[in-house]
């Protein structure tokens, strides 16, 4: 494991970065990060669409940031403030994609020399040699990379990005798919290359074994923001935020604690605040005893005169309808189950149910229409 | 016989400078973001819709003596480019350019971009990134593309009629020679060019389209200039 301060060689990433997307018009991505990655595996944690990808891509000079600034050591990179920006070629980063993304019509050793077509021939060769060497793919030298299984080629890949001797290594989702076994026998060979380079290593994924195996340093993301930062158990157990939806455009939002977490089924049960009634709602970062904040939009709200049966919704609470108030071609049922709920029903619904005040009536509620939300 | 062999001259001429201009222009039509891309690319796909004898009108416009073209040619050469071999080159490479430029489009396009951004990430800049890793990805596209414009070019009629006239041996081409045949009820000899065009251009493709097949392969992807994309 690597201590600060124990021989290190290479220089620490910094980067402050802003990058806009427009996915769609109504919610535009914004990636807003600032980190410091240094020598040494660093995990990049979080959420499919959380933003690792392109903040990678940022970083690989791949994407242009709208502002910020990203150095290696002493030199910038990037600086929107002094319009400085490397292409990816001058940036000596080496960056490992999901796909791998090795070239089809090139032998394995064509494509572990491609990135040192400066040297001259007698020298590339000793360096190919070498680093097919160390991550145990020598024997492969002449097979094209449809030759070879999914381990190998991202043996391959790897050794391709790090025989041009980077200064930093981005790693992006490179191992899934494998077995465990093997994803360690090569995380073990990454290590023992960086062992004698010590450059910081960026290692993008999604799930958390890959973090437990890992992990020394963690750093999630979600929503293009990082959420937190430090060692796995700081960052995995620690008020979990996992998700955490808007609480804007809510009618209904709910105080309440999390009695217990069923990972197995995927719902953590909630009880709701000055009642007794409790809800099933999706995992979340939350643990037994954590308060936590629920939003359900009043639409998606279903509203029975009898208490429903034979449903796959897990939320069924019975109430009160307290009032009725049409608005436009909508009506807004408030109802109490201990708390009160905004419900919206259409008018011709509101008169087949024959809803009035003060009838009995049960809410369902879909436990994916619960979402949690960040206070 | 003789028009027979003049249009395969002619043809291997357009497919090499149509090849030749067709592949960067093709480059940049797969890769430009500017916003008035589409303009050029419906120029180089005008010939597709335009009947030989539009086209072929107004490049004879061009190259007659007071056209732009033509004066160009006289101050260069000192000859005239209408009714010369030249001039049908010229006016064939314009004729076939989207049978080049298509085929190339789609091939470029169909590289995966993330070889490109690896490719790149190594610290191989756009020319090499594009003789190492486009353009052997795209050997299918390249194949298909001077193969159209091959046969195009060896079966046109309208345009060379229009900017060539019908000199024997300089701009006579095969299907000319098989309509004056025709016209004048040679049956026999326009019988015997039709065969001989049809023999050959069979043979030319099918050579090609085995090729394909074998590169393709290679490769590890099938490549159809029909399929759907």
């Amino acid at each position: 494991m690597d201590t600060v301060g124990a021989q290190v060689n290479g220089a620490a990433l910094t980067a402050q970065v802003r990058k806009e997307r427009r996915r769609d018009a109504a919610s535009p991505f914004v990636l807003d990060v600032s980190l410091t990655i240094p020598p040494g595996i660093t995990i990049l944690f979080g959420p499919s669409g959380a933003g690792k990808s392109t903040l990678l891509d940022c970083l690989a000079g791949l994407v242009r940031p709208d502002a910020g600034r990203i150095t290696i050591g002493e030199e910038a990179l990037f600086d929107s403030a002094s319009r400085a920006n490397l292409p990816p070629q001058k940036r000596r980063i080496a960056y490992v994609f999901q796909s791998l993304a090795l070239f089809p019509h090139m032998s394995v050793e064509e494509n572990v020399s491609y990135g040192l077509a400066y040297l001259q021939g007698q020298e590339r060769r000793a360096r190919v040699g070498e680093i097919l060497t160390a991550f145990r793919v020598e024997n492969l030298k002449t097979r094209k990379p449809g030759e070879i299984s999914g381990g190998e080629k991202q043996r391959v890949a790897l050794a391709r990005s790090l025989v041009t001797l980077p200064r930093l290594l981005l790693l992006d989702e490179p191992l899934t798919g494998l077995d465990a076994a093997l994803k360690a026998a090569i995380v073990e060979d990454l290590r023992a290359w960086n062992a004698a380079q010590r450059i910081p290593i960026l290692y993008v994924t999604h799930t958390r074994e890959e973090v437990d195996a890992l992990g020394e340093r963690v750093i999630a993301m979600d929503h293009g923001r990082v959420v937190s930062a430090g060692t796995p158990q700081e960052v995995l157990d620690a008020p979990r935020r996992k998700r955490l939806a808007q609480a804007a455009g809510f009618e209904n939002l709910l105080g309440g604690t999390v009695m217990d977490v069923r990972e197995s089924d995927g719902v953590m049960r909630v009880r709701l605040e000055g009642s007794a009634s409790e809800i099933e709602v999706p995992l979340g970062y939350a643990s037994a005893g954590d308060r936590v904040r629920v939003a359900i939009r009043a639409g998606d709200i279903l509203l029975a005169t009898e208490l429903p049966k034979g449903l796959s919704a897990r939320n069924v609470l019975s109430g009160q309808i307290l009032s009725l108030d049409r608005r436009g071609n909508m009506v807004v049922a408030r109802v109490a189950c201990g708390v009160v709920f905004t419900v919206h029903v259409t008018p011709g619904a509101a008169r087949a149910l024959e809803l009035a005040p003060e009838r009995q009536v049960w809410l369902v509620l879909k436990t994916h229409s619960c979402h949690l939300v960040d206070d | 016989m003789e028009a027979l062999f003049l249009s395969i001259k002619l043809s291997i001429c357009v497919s090499a400078i149509l090849l030749l201009c067709g592949a960067p222009l093709a480059y940049w039509l797969a890769n430009s973001q500017w916003r008035g891309k589409f303009l050029l690319e419906s120029i180089v796909a005008l010939p597709l819709v335009l009947p030989p004898t539009v086209l072929g009108f107004y490049a004879l416009l061009a190259m007659g003596p007071r056209g732009p073209l033509g004066r160009l040619w006289q101050a260069v050469f000192g000859h005239g480019l209408a009714f010369t071999f030249s001039g049908l080159v010229l006016a064939s490479v314009i004729y076939s350019l989207p049978f080049a430029v298509q085929p190339l489009i789609a091939a470029f396009e169909s590289v995966d971009r993330k070889l490109l951004d690896a490719s790149a990430v190594l610290g191989a800049g756009r020319l090499r990134t594009f003789w190492r890793v486009i353009l052997p990805l795209s050997v299918p596209g390249v194949i298909t593309a001077v193969v159209l414009s091959f046969a195009h070019t060896l079966g046109e009629f309208g345009v060379v009629l229009m900017v060539g006239g019908n000199l024997r041996g300089i701009t006579r081409t095969v299907s000319i020679a098989i309509y004056d045949h025709v016209q004048s009820l040679e049956y026999v000899e326009a019988n015997r060019l039709a065969l001989a065009l049809l023999g050959f251009s069979f043979a030319v493709l099918a050579v090609v389209y085995g090729i394909n097949r074998q590169v393709a392969r290679q490769i590890g992807r099938m490549w159809t200039p029909w399929a759907p994309r």
